[in-house]
């Protein structure tokens, strides 16, 4: 039985256990057949979870309207249906050349972003799409709402949200979070509807027209504030710069003017 | 040729007498989270015992060849591999109970029961006894977290898997539903009245006192 075995799979199964080689040998073999697995299950299944991911956020957008007070007489009066409408932020105009359906394609090209300098970027975002793709509801000539999707750096990561205006483009109507990594139970919490619904009647600005949207440490105080959550500053904070930036001028604030000015 | 094992008891034994979670007081963590309601602990319980039993065959398998000094890495990565299968699977064909469940899948990895079972039976025998030990394992969690879940869920919203098994007072019935139930405290409390019940009624899993208290003096002034 002393002659070797030419089979060098045999020969390495006979290897004793403790030698150098066959401890590397397993610990790269198991590693290598397990990141096939997860690599393999993420690539095969990535498709039907974007879908879910994406019925997910209509069916949010869908229930943030049904949020909003007298909402659903008004969606009935209007024929039961929101405008979507493709907007270039930087003109605060409908885009002329990307449409719902081509946003996509649009974005995935690196010239339809904007580099945002540190001192502008308080969502943590360092660059911005020139365009965005936004709901509206008329109600006769006039805008009644508005909903703007969001999204900024959270505590854990990429907070995606939806905010609703109401016509005088001054008071939110509701906000969906529509994704976030937050840390379940503290942060996490800013998914729950009970939160969600201290946005309704928080107004943005002040008289002056000043940016005055916060979220509270702690309870709310004043029009322009909503609760904040125990335990989740970082979240917060988040959650207030993320709005701030998207309703200042790097983000819907000349869609917004041009809204006021009745050119849209 | 060792005994021949008894497959029965194996897969019987961990249900009651060896039971991980109230025996062993292994995957608690689990136990208290995801009991608020029937569906969620269900999909858990289905979760833990696929990943218990594969990873239980996987690694009896190749038992014989995991070196000695890294065989805890070894037995981690492969668990841990298949939670994420699972979990990716969980996400694309059952989106609502997979944000329900949010990171307890993933601390599958985690869960004591599962490591402890790899490493105390599968390293040790064939891949079908190891098997179905596992498997056993994973039916006896299963069955107090759906035990918890099905007691929370029938006072906390007197419902049993989404179905209103007692008529709620705001619709017109008689039921008031206890709002401590579907917290996590409740959880413990179930936990602890359960594994109170089971060791008054089997007297053998009570564990030998570590101390034995003084003797109570009185003193008298």
């Amino acid at each position: 039985m002393a002659e070797t075995d030419r089979n060098p799979w045999r020969r390495f199964l006979a290897l004793p256990n403790e030698s150098r080689a066959k401890t590397l040998i397993v610990a790269f073999l198991v590693a290598s057949i397990c990141a096939l697995l997860v690599s393999g299950a993420t690539v095969l299944l990535r498709p039907i979870q974007t879908a879910n991911r994406a019925a997910e956020e209509q069916a949010r957008i869908e229930a943030l309207l049904r949020g909003i007070p007298g909402m659903t007489d008004l969606l009935a009066q209007s024929g039961g249906a929101l405008s979507t409408v493709v907007v270039e932020l930087a003109k605060g105009r409908a885009a002329s050349d990307v449409t719902a359906a081509t946003l996509d394609d649009a974005l995935a090209d690196t010239s339809n972003w904007t580099a945002l300098e540190a001192s502008a970027d308080i969502a943590g975002l360092r660059q911005r799409p020139d365009f965005a793709q936004i709901f509206l509801l008329r109600e006769g000539g006039d805008i009644s709402l508005l909903l703007l999707p969001l999204t900024g750096q959270g505590y854990g990561g990429r907070i995606d949200a939806i905010l609703a205006l109401r016509g005088d483009l001054n008071t939110i109507a509701g906000i969906a979070i529509t994704g976030h990594s937050e840390t379940p139970g503290l942060g996490g919490r800013i998914e729950e509807s009970s939160w969600q619904s201290s946005f309704a009647g928080t107004e943005l600005r002040d008289a002056s027209g000043d940016l005055r949207f916060a979220v509270a440490r702690g309870e709310a105080s004043g029009p322009y504030e909503v609760d904040g959550i125990t335990g989740a500053t970082r979240t917060g904070r988040g959650v207030a710069n993320m709005v701030r930036f998207w309703l200042g001028p790097d983000g819907y604030g000349p869609l917004i003017r041009a809204i006021e000015r009745g050119e849209f | 040729m060792a005994a021949r094992i008894d497959f029965w008891a194996t897969l019987t034994d961990p249900l009651l007498r060896q039971n991980p979670v109230t025996l062993q007081i292994l995957g608690i963590c689990s136990a208290l989270a995801v009991t608020t309601s029937l569906a969620t602990a269900l999909t858990m319980s289905v979760s833990l015992t696929l990943v218990l039993t594969l990873s239980a065959v996987l690694i009896s398998l190749i038992r014989r060849h995991i070196p000695d000094t890294i065989r805890l890495i070894v037995q981690i990565v492969i668990v841990a591999s298949l939670v994420i299968v699972i979990d990716q699977i969980l996400q694309a064909y059952f989106a609502e109970i997979s944000r329900a469940l949010s990171i307890y899948v993933g601390l599958i990895t985690t869960n004591c029961l599962v490591l402890g079972r790899t490493e105390a039976y599968a390293r040790h025998h064939a891949p079908v006894p190891a098997a179905v030990d596992a498997f056993g394992n994973g039916l006896g969690y299963s069955l107090i977290l759906l035990t918890l879940g099905g007691v929370r869920e029938l006072f906390g919203r007197g419902q049993l898997f989404g179905w209103q098994a007692f008529p709620l007072a705001d619709a017109g019935g008689w039921f008031t539903p206890l709002g401590l139930m579907l917290l996590a405290p409740s959880a413990f409390f179930l936990l602890g009245g359960l594994v109170w019940a089971i060791r008054s009624w089997r007297v053998e899993q009570t564990e030998a006192l570590e101390h034995v208290p003084p003797a109570r003096t009185m003193t008298v002034e």
